[in-house]
């Protein structure tokens, strides 16, 4: 019917499946996101880091190459754990600043302006209101995170041979669940922070405060108490530990070959780790489960 | 008839506090009005039965749909106008719109196709392109109903429509819901503790009372009664007036003052009263129906605590 005509007419068509809804909100927040050139560029610069790599890895190959740039061979940097660690590790820094950009805008406005209701008096859940705004994130890190990074693992692959891959599979593994496990993190802090206070630009900087603030306040507790379980609150040593097993299991290196370890002498348990970072997940999704409901109640 | 909405006991409570206690009925009207001051419920019996409070005891149909067990098929047949400011201030009206009959489970293309009829239906036609921040109180107050009609509801929740709006805007707003209502596809409940909003759009009301039913009576039925009650201000009246009357069959008290109040019995029209009177050499001054307006029936529940009417 032609819009000129104003009259009312209810949708009798046929509808998309249920479970699908949930990429509505994330196609919405894509096309938003696209509007900004500092974002879009930004992710695109994102993207520098695994180009260099590329080129490391492919110059590690090429013999010819190196000898053109006067460099020994022997010494070139060697493609091994410690490089992906080193690249997953610059990405991930990234993809913090990028979920710092990104994440708080997903919900807050939506509390702020009491637009939630809207959403929940349809078909659509809570689950898949928070499943559909954390999508943003995960597709957004992803593509910063493991995605390169597996493909630089393939292109690694492709020109050592077989034999190198199969011996490191681990690599490509630690590369998807490490990165997963920090998105899943910094998803849910992003959207639980911003739940919280309902604004954006205090829900960024309360997550620059928990990440950076929080781990001062663990070395304070280390120095003070004697003791390493401050570090249960410094979220990017928690993610560290987990990574360091993710990649080297018992192949442990010195402290500070990446980024997130702590000293040697001062790293607790890896279960710990986990636990924590368990923790963390259950309580911001207490804290969405609070905010996020079709209407506030004041008991 | 599956009744519109169904209560068996429904109960529910914020922290220690009842807020709506027991109620029970079964509800079929085409518009019923939700009444009652505020604080009585209403807003709370809204979003019960869309599902964002959870019922302490008993239960709720919508369209024969259990409220806790189908609230996925209940929030499907339903469309939402809440009653505060809702909206993405950033986002332009079409696209929210939009946004909001994909989620109801409209493809993509038709959901753009409703959300720009939608739009002019509600006569923001030209605004639909506009962020929705810049919008009037009364754009806001249409732009919520466009997304509460987009996806073709069956039945649509009205939380207090006209909250806000001058009297012209209050005036579109009504005319559109009745529009809506006589459309004669769509059932309707809408909420407001303005009873001229609910006398202009519902046939039935549902009064409130404390989180208690103090009332439920069908309007349309008050009026039709009210029609047969008249009173007649008369100069000359006399016996041979009211004998004449009575020869009608109409039952006839006397007022002070040559005062009449008749029952008109079934079959004989006004007409025939003037026709009576010029033959017995009498005016009738002034001629009305009885109004039991809702406003009575409003405060008589109010006031009887068993809220029989």
């Amino acid at each position: 019917m032609a819009v000129y005509k104003k009259h009312y007419r209810g949708y009798q068509g046929p509808l998309t499946s249920a479970w699908s809804r949930f990429l509505v909100p994330v196609r919405y927040t894509f096309e938003d996101l696209n509007r900004s050139r500092f974002l879009t560029l930004f992710f695109l610069g994102s993207l520098i880091w695994p180009v260099l790599c590329a080129a490391f890895i492919w110059l590690g190959h090429n013999l010819s190459a190196l000898k053109l740039l006067n460099i020994p061979a022997g010494k070139f940097i060697s493609i091994d754990v410690l490089f992906f660690q080193t690249y997953l590790g610059f990405q991930s820094m990234l993809a913090f600043f990028m979920t710092a950009f990104v994440g708080p805008g997903l919900v807050s406005p939506d509390l702020a302006n009491n637009a939630v209701p809207l959403y929940l008096a349809r078909p659509f859940s809570r689950v898949e209101y928070v499943a559909g705004k954390m999508s943003v994130l995960v597709i957004l890190l992803s593509a910063m995170t493991w995605l390169p990074g597996l493909a630089l693992f393939g292109f690694q692959a492709y020109l050592e041979g077989n034999d190198w891959a199969g011996q490191n599979t681990r690599i490509a593994s630690a590369l998807f669940a490490g990165s997963m496990v920090y998105i899943l993190i910094l998803s849910f802090l992003a959207l639980a922070l911003s739940a919280w206070v309902k604004w954006r630009p205090v829900a960024g900087a309360l997550l620059f405060g928990v990440f950076f603030v929080a781990a001062g306040f663990g070395v304070a507790i280390n120095q003070v108490l004697r003791t390493k379980w401050g570090h249960l609150i410094n979220i990017s040593y928690l993610i560290g530990t987990v990574w360091t097993e993710l990649f080297e299991e018992k192949l442990r290196r010195g402290p500070g070959a990446v980024f997130f370890r702590v000293k040697s002498g001062e790293e607790i348990p890896v279960w710990a780790a986990w636990t924590a970072l368990g923790v963390v997940c259950v309580f911001c999704a207490w804290m969405l489960n609070k905010k996020i409901r079709g209407v506030e109640v004041v008991r | 008839m599956t009744p519109v909405i169904e209560l068996e006991n429904l109960e529910v409570r914020f922290g220690k506090r009842v807020i709506l206690k027991r109620l029970s009925g079964r509800f079929s009207g085409r518009a019923i009005g939700l009444l009652g001051p505020n604080g009585a419920g209403k807003s709370t019996l809204i979003n019960t039965l869309l599902g964002f409070h959870k019922p302490a005891s008993g239960t709720a149909r919508v369209l024969g749909h259990d409220i806790r067990k189908q609230t996925r098929a209940v929030r499907s047949l339903t469309g939402y106008m809440p009653e505060n400011d809702s909206f993405i201030a950033t986002m332009s009206g079409v696209r929210l719109v939009r946004l909001m009959a994909e989620l109801a489970g409209l493809p993509k293309q038709q959901a753009l196709e409703q959300a720009h009829e939608a739009f002019v239906y509600v006569g923001l036609g030209e605004a639909r392109y506009r962020n929705l921040g810049t919008y009037s109180l009364g754009m806001k107050q249409m732009a919520k109903l466009a997304q509460a009609i987009v996806h073709g509801p069956k039945l649509l929740f009205l939380d207090e429509p006209t909250n806000g709006l001058d009297p012209s805007a209050r005036q579109r707003m009504i005319r559109l819901i009745q529009e809506i209502r006589d459309q004669g596809d769509i059932h309707m409940i809408l909420s407001s503790h303005l009873l001229r909003d609910v006398e202009e759009t519902c046939d039935q009301v549902l009064i409130l009372k404390d989180g208690q039913i103090a009332a439920y009576c069908d309007l349309e039925d008050e009026r039709r009664s009210n029609r047969s009650f008249l009173e007649l201000e008369t100069r000359g009246a006399n016996g041979t007036f009211t004998s004449g009357l009575e020869q009608l069959g109409c039952e006839v008290a006397v007022g002070v003052g040559e005062r009449l109040k008749l029952v008109l019995p079934e079959g004989v029209e006004v007409r025939q009263l003037y026709e009576l009177a010029a033959a017995r050499n009498v005016q009738i001054r002034r001629l009305q129906h009885k109004r039991d307006s809702l406003e009575d029936i409003f405060l008589k529940a109010m006031g009887d605590a068993n809220g029989r009417l």
